[in-house]
């Protein structure tokens, strides 16, 4: 469980996340959708640590992250995985030596040991016998795979996902959102989830939060955003023409 | 105010550079990587620019003392002497600042836009200490050995375009090769080379670790990486030779 309390980061004058208060379930896929510019990266990243931010607090379990000092912080981030926008794989390493690399640095797994486990991490993805290639050399969705595969190389206690399906065709989308959602259930679990796809929220959504200018502005469920009567949320969902019928159609 | 805070953050970034390795054999791999990257592949244009410059040393030597007076065999004492004071240790690291400084800068600042930085502080890596840190080792290694070849091509450079040329004779440039040679010059060469070596691989490193933005930020990084670095290698030059030699 990740506990955030109150917390505030600003960027010069400019507040771009204001007094947030979440908790984060274990064993769910919790959701933070939003537009663009929201503030949702600004959260994911202060949440990680990447960011300091200004005012508040994070606690993961019991730990409270943000008393922790840097050497401090590095043990808790051992147990996060994280899938980046881009997949930020290592350019100069092939897929094996990427999911290998978490297992290198903070293991003392044998070589054979290390290949089984990053055998089993791509077999968990569907990229078997991909080992060899590099990343130039991979396409969107298998960049997210391995993406996936090292963030899990590790067994976290804690996976984040910015933006996974960004970049990628609806049918690579559902393929990644469920494997976000089988390994959350398989291996218990806490996934915090960047997004605007509104199918992503459908299909894993076990619980979402809208941000909106920086505050938190609905939480629930996937069951409940659809007959929400929050203006701002329903905005959002139902941007486009076709969405908009669909709503009405569920409203009758 | 700009300056104090660059060098504050600099200062800062070196001291997370050089905290303790979290695991040895993963940073001496890189290293070796690196040995690869920034010095064996420096080793063929160090060569040939040296070859060059020995040579034009010592044709300009020739042609300034055009003089009876002038035994030949100083032609030899100049060449030798310029190469192992100056060029070697400090025309080479300007060259290195261009070569080896644009491509630390533009790789690690690449790792930092396409959030491959991001990724290891995810993973609870001290990024700065993995990616840095085995770069200015490196270097630091194989920069006087870059340094020993460069004195080495230099003076036979001048010795083939002398001789070839005809403005000296193989005996009178050897004479003069070995007239009153002071093997501390050697010595201090290297030491120039190990502290630019170090100025080179942790400018360049500074500027691409804290680029913010996207391609045309890193090639920017990268072109401050040299023109900072060169401008710091000039100075510590000068610092250098009046600690050293005077």
């Amino acid at each position: 469980m990740i506990e955030l309390k109150n917390i505030s980061k600003s960027f010069g004058d400019k507040l771009v996340l204001n007094d947030i208060s979440i908790v984060f379930e274990r064993g769910k896929t919790n959701l933070i959708i939003g537009e663009s510019g929201s503030g949702k990266t600004v959260l994911l990243k202060s949440v990680v640590g990447l960011f300091q931010i200004d005012k508040g607090d994070i606690i993961y379990g019991d730990v409270l992250f943000t008393k922790l000092n840097t050497i401090e912080k590095r043990e808790i981030r051992k147990e996060i995985g994280m899938l980046f926008q881009g997949g930020a794989l290592f350019d100069s390493a092939n897929v094996e030596e990427n999911v290998m690399f978490p297992l290198s640095m903070f293991t003392e797994l044998t070589f054979e040991e290390k290949r089984d486990r990053v055998n089993f991490c791509l077999q968990r993805v569907n990229l078997e016998n991909a080992n060899t290639l590099f990343p130039s050399e991979l396409s969107g969705g298998m960049k997210k795979r391995v993406a996936i595969a090292r963030a899990i190389a590790l067994n976290p206690k804690y996976l984040f996902c910015d933006e996974p399906n960004s970049g990628l065709d609806p049918k690579t989308s559902i393929v990644i959102d469920n494997l976000i959602k089988e390994i959350t259930e398989e291996f218990d679990i806490t996934t915090l989830v960047n997004t605007h796809d509104m199918n992503s929220v459908m299909e894993i959504g076990d619980k979402v939060i809208f941000i909106h200018n920086g505050t938190k502005a609905w939480e629930g469920t996937k069951d409940d955003i659809l007959l929400t009567n929050h203006d701002d949320l329903n905005d959002f969902i139902f941007a486009s023409p076709m969405s908009q019928r669909l709503r009405k159609l569920l409203r009758n | 105010m700009g300056i104090l805070y660059h060098m504050g953050r600099y200062f800062i970034l070196m001291n997370k550079v050089f905290s303790k390795p979290q695991r040895h054999k993963m940073y001496y791999k890189q290293a070796l990587r690196e040995l690869e990257n920034l010095g064996i592949n420096s080793i063929g244009i160090v060569a040939i620019i040296s070859l060059f410059m020995g040579a034009v040393i010592t044709i300009q030597t020739a042609y300034n003392t055009e003089n009876p007076l002038i035994p030949a065999y100083l032609i030899g004492v100049a060449a030798r002497d310029s190469i192992l004071l100056e060029f070697s240790s400090t025309m080479v690291a300007l060259i290195l600042a261009g070569k080896v400084g644009s491509s630390i800068s533009s790789e690690i600042g690449m790792m930092r836009v396409t959030e491959q930085i991001d990724a290891l502080e995810i993973m609870g890596v001290n990024s700065a200490g993995y990616l840095i840190l085995p770069k200015i080792l490196s270097a630091m290694i194989f920069n006087p050995l870059l340094t020993l070849i460069s004195m080495m091509v230099g003076i036979s450079g001048g010795w083939m375009v002398g001789v070839f040329t005809g403005v000296i004779t193989t005996e009178q440039y050897l004479l003069g090769i070995r007239y009153g040679f002071i093997p501390y010059y050697i010595t201090y060469g290297i030491i120039k080379a190990v502290v630019f070596a170090f100025i080179i691989t942790s400018i360049a490193a500074y500027n691409g670790y804290y680029v913010e933005g996207g391609a045309i930020e890193v090639g920017k990084s990268s072109t401050r990486a040299v023109v900072y670095s060169s401008i710091v290698i000039l100075f510590f030059n000068l610092i250098l030779t009046q600690m050293l030699l005077s």
